[in-house]
């Protein structure tokens, strides 16, 4: 159920995000999803790799500062009002969104947006009573 | 007496040297028993070192005594230090300390006596009369700036307008309204001042400010010049620091040639900072002072971390009190941010109490607009890392709020990538300061 993501400490100034993705790109790990939360002084850069592991390695290798956090990857129909009836579940379930960000490729027909809950198992079992689909770790890293 | 050079206490400022060192030889002798009787601290520092208070029988033998640290003011906090019962203490000031306890330091009444009668000399030798109106903008508190030269403005009989720091605008209204004609602040707000003349297009000359008397943070030549050039006064120098009393320890007199030392009050000397060895008369090294005449908190050569250089030649104004030169910088990390101390290891300690680890930090002293900053960079590792932005930005604030209400000044915090701070040999360069380069 869950996807692994991987968050990265960045410094806001030229060249960091190039220097990530180059390291990543060396290490033939493959970005699947990305998200930058940032602020004048720095920001979070938070990825979907196909190899979590390698990457954190890779990361820490040179010196970055990384964490794991899971995610879950949910279809949303890929049409008007679409995030609003997944959103709207979670709203009168009391679930907190964290954060979330779209994944580029499609699932089917469908679009797939990654959730950051506060507490994930409740979002989840939230989510597949109200017969959301959500997309296996596994599956996510290989669309 | 030459206009120019007015002078207190001409029998105590230009006596000769034999009978000064006489009258400091007995003085010391006083405070040596005083706290070999009163204070448990030097009571027990005298036994491990094996001085008896009858063994002093020239200025020499000072090198004998043990020295006072700022440590030593930390273990007896917050009275232990007294060397008189407080029912005999009429003030207490203190100034922040090296691991956020601050250092109390207290006064009897004839310390305070003393105290104001060495502002008065340094304010009359920087050219203050009783014809001036004497503007304080130091913040009024526990630091011993603003009431020291509020009591000397009062005994020479100068009006005192007890303005207190900040709000530059109002200070300005009143210089103009008020017809201000003596400034007393910290160097860095002198130019502040100057910097909203400037913007509001208001003609230095058209105040009645003369001389200004500035202290509380060490400064340069050029600072003065750009303080005389831009708010049209003669600018001077004074020094103290609150362990010892406070300002009044020394100033300049009109010549600018180093600030004369109370030596008939203090007993001054220079020494390796290292060795912690006497050096001879001229060196530059490590300022260490020793009380005469207080009564509540002597002090037994207090190491002051100064790095400066003492002049013994008579000076042209006709006083025969040495002089020190401004002072060139600090044996420890100790900051003068705002004219708060600030020690990095006060910063250390809120850092650990946030999260319980120990980052790598740095501190970034700079001068905006002339006023100090301060930023503290910290290294962001895996304990201090979130993954959502809201407790990142948690632990930013949180740190923010806890360093102020430490340091008395406020910092912020930057996060900063692993290992993008400098080393050298393994050992992270605590403290740039920006404002001496």
């Amino acid at each position: 159920m869950k996807v692994e993501q991987i968050s990265i400490f960045i410094e806001n100034k030229s060249g960091r995000l190039a220097e990530v993705s180059g390291i990543l790109g060396e290490a033939g790990v493959n970005i699947r999803a990305l998200s930058l939360a940032d602020t004048s002084d720095f920001g979070i850069l938070r990825l979907i790799v196909d190899d979590s592991e390698k990457a954190l390695q890779v990361l820490r290798d040179h010196h970055f500062t990384v964490s794991k956090t899971e995610v879950i990857g949910v279809e949303v129909p890929d049409q008007p009002g679409g995030l609003s009836s997944i959103l709207k579940i979670l709203d009168q379930n009391q679930i907190n969104v964290e954060y979330m960000y779209a994944f580029v490729e499609r699932s089917g027909s469908n679009a797939v947006i990654i959730f950051r809950f506060d507490d994930v198992d409740q979002a989840i079992s939230v989510l597949l009573k109200n017969h959301v689909t959500i997309l296996a770790g596994k599956k996510i890293t290989s669309i | 007496m030459d206009e120019q050079f007015r002078i207190w206490n001409s029998p105590a400022e230009c006596q000769p040297r034999e009978q000064l060192e006489a009258l400091q030889l007995e003085r010391l002798k006083q405070t040596v028993r005083l706290v070999a009787d009163q204070v448990p601290c030097y009571q027990k520092k005298f036994a491990t070192s094996g001085f008896q208070p009858g063994d002093l029988t020239s200025l020499d033998d000072i090198r004998y005594l043990p020295f006072t640290t700022k440590e030593d003011l930390r273990l007896n906090y917050p009275y232990g230090m007294f060397a008189v019962p407080l029912r005999d203490v009429v003030r207490i000031h203190s100034s922040s300390g090296t691991t956020g306890k601050p250092t109390v330091v207290g006064y009897t009444k004839q310390d305070i006596n003393t105290w104001t009668e060495l502002v008065a000399r340094f304010m009359t030798a920087a050219g203050v009369t009783r014809e001036d109106i004497v503007h304080i903008a130091f913040g009024y508190g526990l630091f011993t700036g603003a009431f020291g030269l509020h009591y000397g403005s009062e005994a020479i009989g100068a009006s005192v307008i007890p303005i207190s720091g900040g709000n530059t605008d109002k200070q300005i209204m009143i210089m103009q309204d008020y017809r201000s004609s003596a400034l007393v602040c910290t160097p860095s707000y002198g130019l502040t001042i100057a910097d909203r003349l400037e913007k509001q297009g208001i003609d230095p000359s058209s105040l009645a400010l003369r001389v200004g008397l500035f202290g509380a943070e060490p400064w340069s030549e050029q600072m003065r010049t750009e303080l005389e050039e831009r708010l049209g006064i003669v600018a001077t120098d004074n020094y103290g620091l609150s362990e010892i009393m406070g300002p009044g320890v020394a100033g300049d007199c009109l010549l600018k040639c180093g600030m004369h030392l109370a030596e008939d009050h203090f007993l001054v000397e220079i020494i390796d900072p290292d060795t912690g060895a006497v050096l001879p008369k001229g060196s530059r090294g490590e300022l260490v002072i020793t009380s005469l005449t207080k009564q509540a908190f002597p002090m037994i050569r207090y190491r002051t971390r100064d790095i400066t250089r003492i002049h013994y030649e008579p000076c042209a104004c006709g006083r025969t009190l040495a002089r020190m030169e401004k002072t060139s910088g600090r044996t420890d990390d100790m900051l003068i941010i705002k004219g708060v101390n600030v020690f990095p290891t006060q910063i250390e300690e809120v850092l650990l109490q946030i999260e319980g680890c120990q980052p790598h930090y740095q501190l970034v002293v700079d001068r905006v607009n002339n006023l100090d900053t301060l930023e503290v960079q910290v290294e962001v590792n895996e304990h201090i890392f979130f993954d959502e932005m809201k407790r990142q930005r948690h632990f930013v604030n949180t740190a923010e709020k806890r360093l102020a209400t430490v340091l008395g000044v406020s910092a912020k915090v930057k996060l900063v990538e692993p290992s993008s701070i400098l080393r050298h040999e393994g050992k992270a360069c605590r403290v740039i300061d920006r404002r001496v380069q």
